[in-house]
């Protein structure tokens, strides 16, 4: 999830070689800058070094001053600041906000106490993930959510057709999206401490997908303890005029050890704590139990439905998937993603979605999708890179341990 | 170097665009000004050299080209015998970030590969024009030498490249 298609990663930064190579690289992706979006922080990511490239229609810092390993070992040894202000958040508002958006995810948000949230996927008719989202129920008339900048204007385009069709039969649901405020997230070890810093609020009573509104250095902010990287940590929702400040205070508090982070050590440390980057390793076609986010279907909607999709999805609860996705360690290069995946007699049984070298293990860790049967832990496979078979097996993720901040 | 996309979307269907030098920090920049060429040595424009010694030439990336890519965590090196073309794939390099294919920048016959790269594929960062050499080929047309870049030319190339974008 988060973010918005970093499959761009790659050729974004390579352009300079790439461009040499116009068999390679076509002209559909080149378009003007101009229209990519700045956040707030544009400025601000300039000056410490970001290296800009085109992200989901916004320009956005791959990386800084740091290389991507340093900067993915780094988060874990101490921590990151990242600018996810691409991202979109909005506020669902009015009494019966809760059924309404119970029609479109498959989480229990009435089961939801105030001030919690999690993860949740947005279905399609076919039982298909249109995006996946962190929704936080703030009250009971007024939840938050935050969805992929990449899925910005489809997810906005569902939403409202369903919120029209909704308040037409009487429901009371409306929304604000967050277009006056920007997103930091705050990842690592130091988080908390550092961030504690700034605030009055005890964060020690703050756990893991809780969510509150606090004073942060000075201004009104959202706070969710959550994150892409399986650290502890926050994302912070602040208003766009205090978005910089914030950003500096943080660093400053931190003396140096919370470094700015782009999004290729982003991608790095989300695959190390197997979680999903919409766009690669879900799909409009690919269901919440293929992709293993089963946990995420409350147990209410279970037996009652109710989401779209829901019939093919409960089916598939009861039935099993056909194809179940998997994390891959890998021997020769890095898997990256549409490798093939084969069992040990070579025959196909699936491909791999996403891919890298783990900064922190030093190995090639992948993951993807393979038919259900041979998805067990331990399995031997082949994944084909460049022409030629090497050795993978099915591996538990996350592949680094998560580290998210629960009551003992 | 070609850029493999190695991580398409089919769904994700963005936009990209490139980044203009007014957008590139003044870090990069500088990294990129103090990239190292060689003299003696021969450049073509997707970033290999060679390095033409009696018989044999020897080829591998450019400090600019590794410096653009990151760390290197794997090198794909042939295995010796087999020929290459000039301007084809030989080979592939794997950073973090990405992967690149390496292209021959003369066509011969490939007598070694370095397979310190197999257990060591960092020597391509830290020693791009040395230790980190890929394949020794037998050039085929030694006249093909005549159409890469010298030193100098090699260099205006690179910031004519990194100015454009």
């Amino acid at each position: 999830m988060r973010g918005g298609g970093l499959w761009q990663l790659g050729q974004s930064l390579n352009r300079r070689l790439a461009q040499a190579d116009k068999k390679v690289v076509g002209r559909r992706f080149f378009s003007s800058e101009d229209n990519l979006k700045k956040t707030v922080l544009y400025d601000f990511h300039t000056a410490n070094g970001g290296k800009m490239v085109p992200f989901a229609g916004w320009s956005m810092p791959i990386q800084y001053k740091d290389s991507i390993m340093e900067s993915t070992v780094n988060c874990r040894e101490n921590g990151s600041l990242f600018d996810v202000s691409h991202m979109c958040g909005l506020t669902l508002k009015g009494k019966d906000c809760v059924p309404f958006l119970e029609k479109l995810v498959i989480a229990d948000v009435a089961a939801l106490a105030p001030g919690t949230g999690t993860l949740t996927v947005f279905t399609n008719e076919k039982g298909g993930a249109i995006d996946d989202s962190v929704i936080t129920k703030v009250k009971d008339d007024c939840l938050y959510l935050v969805v992929n900048a990449g899925c910005r204007d489809k997810d906005l385009a569902h939403i409202e057709s369903h919120m029209k069709s909704f308040t037409s039969k009487g429901g009371d649901v409306s929304w604000h999206i967050h277009d006056e405020r920007s997103l930091l997230a705050l990842q690592g070890p130091l988080a908390a401490p550092v961030l504690q810093h700034l605030t009055k609020d005890d964060l020690s009573k703050l756990y893991f997908g809780e969510f509150r509104i606090l004073d942060i250095n000075g201004a009104t902010c959202f706070l969710t303890r959550t994150g892409y990287t399986g650290e502890d940590g926050f994302e912070i929702s602040v208003p766009s005029e205090n978005a910089v400040d914030l950003a500096k205070a943080i660093l400053e508090k931190s003396e140096g050890k919370i470094r700015l982070t782009g999004l290729g050590a982003r991608d790095s440390l989300r695959l190390e704590a197997g979680l999903c980057l919409y766009g690669n390793d879900m799909e409009q076609h690919v269901s919440p139990v293929e992709a293993g986010l089963t946990w995420a279907i409350g147990k209410r909607r279970r037996a009652e439905g109710g989401f779209l999709g829901a019939e093919k999805i409960l089916k598939q609860l009861a039935e099993g998937p056909p194809i179940r996705r998997v994390g891959f360690i890998s021997s020769g290069p890095p898997a990256r993603s549409h490798s093939k995946v084969q069992d040990d007699k070579g025959n196909s049984i699936g491909e791999i979605t996403s891919g890298g070298f783990s900064p922190c293990l030093k190995k090639n860790i992948s993951m993807g999708y393979v038919k259900s049967g041979t998805h067990k832990t331990g399995t031997k496979v082949k994944i084909e890179i460049r022409g030629k078979a090497y050795d993978g097996t099915i591996t538990k993720m996350p592949f680094v341990p998560t580290k998210y901040y629960k009551p003992t | 170097m070609a850029l493999r996309l190695w991580a398409s979307s089919t769904s994700n269907a963005l936009r990209i665009s490139c980044a203009s030098k007014t957008h590139v920090a003044p870090a990069f920049s500088l990294s990129r000004c103090f990239s190292t060429v060689l003299e003696g040595f021969k450049y073509a424009s997707s970033h290999e050299w060679v390095k033409h010694e009696g018989s044999v030439a020897t080829i591998g990336i450019t400090d600019h080209a590794q410096d653009h890519l990151g760390e290197v965590v794997f090198v794909d090196l042939p295995e010796p015998g087999g020929s290459v073309g000039q301007g084809s794939s030989f080979g592939a390099v794997e950073s973090v970030k990405a992967t690149s294919d390496v292209n021959s920048p003369i066509s011969g016959e490939i007598v070694e590969v370095n397979s310190k790269l197999t257990e060591t594929p960092g020597l391509v960062n830290s020693s791009p024009y040395e230790d980190g050499w890929m394949i020794k080929i037998k050039p085929s047309s030694p006249s093909e030498l005549e159409s890469l870049m010298g030193s100098k030319e090699y260099t205006k190339f690179c910031e004519e490249e990194d100015a454009a974008h």
